[in-house]
């Protein structure tokens, strides 16, 4: 088990070495856009002790010194599909935001919104050997979980403890110090193809930056547009993108549950474009134009004029009204709400205490999609703005940029995963003289 | 009907906005601190080290810049502040004076940067007549020369010349005649310089002979004679001469010893003092002594 971490462990080292450089970058790789925010650690709450959030819920620790959004090239379904050009791109965007922060960046908190994430529950329990749990207990619970066969092309990228519990008292956050028989843990899992995460590494390496850390997409959109009871009671974030839709499910501010459908904002403009017969860029422009998904009876009245260039008079003088734009558009959307409330159903989302869903990503911005996502993924459904950091510009305040945000709030703030607990040190491999240094380290 | 003007151009895709990769390595490169530090000051630093040393390394332009070095250092030492105009001479007689004005030889005005007073100081007190010297440029650009001068105590005859000595025996300057300096006791004889204080206690005892006494004489440089009118001499011991010379004196006074016809007054032996008579006054003893004893 030790192994399979170190990497994540070599990320949690560059984000200590970045916090204290006092810089560093979010990189949100999207299949529409890559945005690349540049955050700079020097507030108040930078130097004070891990006691709860402080204020402004703790944002007040950085603030953002620079941004840059540029066109994404060669990412598919928030995936690295064409490495040259993605790396282009990043670089395009990494230099943007440097020059607008005027500093240089190394390290580079990343999101990857593809990757096929499967979610697992898992559960460990330990019996406490002197009735005190201490911080070797929470390190064994959590090593004593099962692993399901995950696969050989996978890799975790997160895994966090989501509940405790103390012989018979559950629903704990943190067990130390308690007094009991039995820690059980569970945690929840998320794991991603192994060749995408693989690619995103080998894209920043390229482009002479350190990976700091690395997050899912959903989880970043969720913490970052989801309000704190939100997180609490339970509520779904559906983070409508470019090439893929990803949804998280929050209960008790954990996540615990992530899946995305590969479907997004992208494929509505292929449907556009496909529909009538216009370039992709057209199709785009019609569709952040006119685009909408609840036809009204004046939509039929209002023509849009879809133009072309072909030098056909009749060809490039072409019009098509509203309601027809919402004919093409509204099946791909239905189809993709339709593929989230399916996930969300096998998740059994149903049996969560409260089922708010707030819509959030790019495609979220469409013209009457609450109504029709109240239609179709149930009542208490909102659009979400991620939350505002401090620093941000405002052209970087939409819900396009909720997975960024989220991932400045991951930088600031990371919850605690496997990895960040002590390997119980029967778990180590039988490396006798590191077993020997670590002793050497506890006990001078 | 199509139209005649040009069809509307496309409009072109905007051209990838992306970066070559030396292109951000550079920029990245310019925004590291340590890098930007380097160039802002090194870079300045660099071209003026390479300008000067390429100038430097021309001897004619080395040549000019010490030569300006040196006019500008002389502009500054011959400013009217730093001109010595003037040189006083105090505490010598005008005799010292004058050898003092002519051993120097300073051409005045003379800036005071080029005045070398520890120089001027050993010249002055090279001179014989100058115990010490101090030197300084005193106000108003006068170079004063305060000497304490040697005050001699005795007269030597050494050969022809006659020398002023002071209390230690040093040489103090030259009498051309003793009528000059008839206050001073006069002394000749080899290694007579050396033993003046001696002399001059000597002198101090005979002093109720003093107007008879015409001088001392060092004899084979370990006792003294001393010499009085009428060719006498008081050979004196070269251990304790003062108490032989009492008792010389007691005798004088006696017997007035001195004024009868004595040649010397030998008291080298203490135990045995003796009295050589002029001829004349022998031969008139001898007579006398005859003319009785045939009596």
């Amino acid at each position: 088990m030790g192994d399979l971490y170190d990497s994540q462990r070599a990320m949690r080292r560059m984000r200590k070495a970045a916090m204290q450089r006092g810089v560093i970058a979010i990189l949100d790789i999207g299949t529409s856009k890559i945005a690349c925010l540049v955050l700079r650690f020097d507030g108040p709450e930078t130097f004070r002790g891990a006691d709860g959030i402080g204020s402004l819920a703790g944002q007040s620790s950085f603030r953002v010194i620079g941004a840059a959004t540029t066109r994404s090239r060669g990412v598919k379904f928030g995936e690295v599909d064409a490495m040259q050009e993605t790396e282009r791109a990043i670089r395009t965007a990494v230099q943007a935001a440097q020059k607008m922060a005027n500093v240089r960046v190394d390290h580079v908190i990343a999101c990857i919104a593809g990757g096929r994430p499967k979610s697992y529950g898992l559960d460990g329990a330990v019996d406490i050997e002197n009735g005190l749990v201490t911080d070797g207990d929470i390190g064994r619970v959590m090593a004593a979980c099962d692993v399901p066969d995950y696969g050989e092309e996978r890799d975790v990228l997160h895994a966090q403890p989501v509940n405790f519990a103390l012989d018979n008292r559950s629903g704990m956050a943190d067990p130390r110090g308690q007094i009991g028989n039995q820690l059980t843990c569970d945690m929840h899992m998320l794991t991603v193809d192994s060749i995408a995460l693989q690619n995103i590494f080998f894209c920043i390496k390229r482009c002479d930056l350190e990976l700091a850390g690395i997050a899912s997409s959903a989880y970043a959109s969720g913490i970052s547009s989801l309000v704190e009871d939100e997180q609490e009671l339970g509520a779904a974030c559906i983070d409508l993108g470019g090439g893929s839709t990803s949804i998280s499910v929050f209960m008790k501010k954990h996540m615990i549950f992530a899946d995305t459908v590969r479907m997004g904002g992208d494929h509505v403009t292929g449907d556009i474009s496909m529909g009538l017969s216009v370039p992709m860029a057209t199709a785009e422009r019609i569709k952040t134009f006119y685009g909408g998904v609840m036809a009204t009876g004046m939509d039929d009245r209002e023509m849009i004029e879809i133009g072309g260039d072909t030098g056909d008079y009749e060809h490039d003088r072409r019009t098509v009204s509203r309601a027809e734009l919402i004919g093409i558009m509204r099946p791909r959307v239905e189809e993709i709400l339709e593929e989230v409330r399916a996930r969300l159903d096998a998740a059994g989302f149903e049996h969560l205490p409260s089922q708010q869903i707030v819509l959030t990503g790019g495609a979220s911005q469409i013209p009457g999609l609450d109504g029709l996502a109240s239609k179709i993924l149930g009542q208490q459904v909102r659009l979400g703005r991620p939350l505002r950091v401090q620093g941000l510009p405002q052209a970087a305040i939409g819900p396009a940029f909720s997975g960024a945000v989220g991932l400045t709030l991951f930088a600031a703030h990371p919850q605690d995963e496997w990895w960040d607990f002590e390997i119980p040190a029967d778990k180590y491999p039988a490396r006798s003289l590191k077993r020997a240094v670590k002793w050497f380290k506890d006990n001078w | 009907m199509r139209p005649l003007s040009a069809p509307r151009r496309p409009r072109a895709l905007p051209r990838d906005p992306a970066p070559s990769k030396w292109k951000y390595r550079y920029q990245r490169m310019m925004l590291t601190p340590g890098f930007r530090t380097l160039i802002r000051v090194g870079a300045p630093l660099a071209l003026v080290t390479l300008i000067s040393v390429s100038w430097i390394s021309h001897d004619a332009n080395r040549e000019m810049a010490v030569a300006k070095l040196q006019e500008m250092k002389r502009g500054v030492q011959q400013r009217p502040e730093f001109m010595v105009a003037a040189l006083d001479v105090t505490g010598a007689d005008d005799a010292l004076t004058t050898t003092v004005l002519t051993q120097l030889a300073v051409v005045f005005p003379i800036s005071s940067f080029d005045l070398d007073l520890e120089n001027v100081r050993s010249t002055v007190e090279a001179l014989d007549g100058v115990r010490s010297a101090r030197v300084r440029v005193g106000d108003a650009g006068v170079l004063n020369v305060d000497i304490t001068p040697r005050t001699p105590v005795a007269l030597w005859r050494d050969g022809l010349e006659l020398r002023l000595l002071d209390q230690e025996g040093t040489f103090a300057g030259f009498v051309a005649t003793r009528a000059q300096r008839l206050d001073l006791p006069l002394i000749a004889g080899d290694g007579a310089q050396a033993h003046i204080a001696e002399a001059l206690a000597l002198f101090r005892d005979a002093k109720p002979i003093a107007d008879r006494v015409r001088g001392l004489v060092r004899m084979g440089e370990r006792r003294w004679d001393l010499v009085l009118d009428r060719d006498q001499r008081i050979l004196l011991p070269g251990e304790n001469p003062v108490a032989a010379l009492d008792r010389v004196i007691v005798l004088h006074q006696a017997r007035d010893m001195l004024d009868r016809d004595v040649a010397v007054v030998d008291m080298r032996n203490g135990n045995r003092p003796t009295i050589r008579m002029n001829k004349e006054a022998a031969d008139a003893f001898r007579r006398v002594s005859q003319t009785e004893a045939d009596n």
